[in-house]
């Protein structure tokens, strides 16, 4: 078998980044995007990782400490947000919420 | 050996990603989330970065995904109905433009095969370094990346009062008790004494509920 080498781990986190985008044109509840936007944010983390590894150099785990944190406060206000949208108009569909007054 | 967990971890990631996608369902599409989660964490491991494979567990598969069952779960989301696409003449612009970014990629897998520039392997005998362990990462956080450190201290506090914003609302005393999603409530589920009465009553919080039953007056904190 041949050796793993970088390009296998950006191909890989591509598919990822791919499958995610797709998720989110394709879904139309929002809980399910915010899914689909949390897969591609992890897929961007594993090329930091890739690179931070084989370049020796740690900043980009770092970077991805940085990613992980934003990604946990996107959470916190985003599910707020799909709670206050659900409460006004008892719908998780994004179609059903195309106009923001009311 | 690694190339074996290699291809196994990238499987079960691509596998659980498209299991996301494909799901009507969106418990089953958390569960497949946790799924990409713990094999990027294995992923992580084998590119020697230990630190941040338990980091990914214990905050992505743990409180971020906790935090989207949870809200799953409080809405009693049902699952999606088919609709039929609104595509139209955008299909055609959809495979143009498919075409274009595969003819993009292969283009750059070309280049990355005939590059002379070849990384380190972590995984290769006798190129052990300490980058990726605690020690290192916490060096790094609190010296050279110290600023944005803080900086997304003072994000995490932006986003403690975000979401306090978001959730709270207007009018509400303290001792009123909140029913987050149901708007529909029964009588006995507000009157202690009206144990059997069913009667719905549109509400989102019990006091809004007892005005509407005039029964304005009675504790609003049921006793447990």
């Amino acid at each position: 078998m041949p050796d793993v080498s970088l390009s296998w781990y950006l191909a890989l986190s591509a598919i990822l980044f791919t499958i995610g985008v797709a998720g989110v044109i394709i879904k139309r509840n929002a809980i399910a995007m915010f899914m689909c936007i949390e897969l591609m944010l992890n897929a961007v983390n594993l090329t930091f990782v890739a690179f931070s590894s084989y370049f020796r150099d740690v900043s980009g785990q770092l970077f991805v400490f940085i990613v992980m944190t934003v990604a946990a406060a996107e959470a916190a206000v985003g599910l707020g947000i799909i709670l206050a949208v659900f409460r006004n108009r008892e719908s998780l569909d994004v179609d059903d919420s195309s106009v923001l007054k009311n | 050996m690694t190339t074996l967990l290699f291809v196994l971890l990238a499987g079960l990631a691509i596998g659980s990603a498209i299991a996301l996608v494909v799901q009507r369902n969106p418990l089953y599409s958390a569960i497949s989330l946790i799924g990409v989660f713990i094999a990027l964490a294995g992923l992580y491991l084998t590119l020697a970065a230990p630190f941040l494979a338990a980091i990914q567990i214990i905050v992505y598969a743990g409180a971020i995904m906790v935090l989207v069952v949870f809200v799953i779960m409080l809405l009693n989301v049902e699952e999606e109905e088919r609709k039929p696409l609104r595509m139209g003449y955008l299909t055609v612009i959809a495979i143009l433009l498919a075409a274009i970014l595969f003819g993009e990629a292969g283009f750059i897998l070309y280049f990355i095969g005939n590059s002379p520039l070849e990384p380190l392997s972590p995984n290769a005998v006798g190129n052990a370094s300490n980058v990726g362990l605690t020690a290192s990462i916490g060096t790094g956080l609190f010296t050279t990346y110290l600023l944005p450190f803080e900086i997304t201290s003072v994000l995490l506090l932006m986003a403690i009062v975000g979401a306090m914003t978001l959730a709270r609302r207007v009018g509400l005393r303290p001792t009123d008790l909140v029913i987050p999603g149901a708007q529909t409530l029964t009588r006995q589920t507000l009157d202690p004494k009206a144990i059997g009465d069913a009667t719905e009553v549109e509400s989102s919080t019990t006091a809004e509920a007892a005005r509407v039953l005039g029964l304005e007056g009675v504790p609003r904190r049921r006793e447990e």
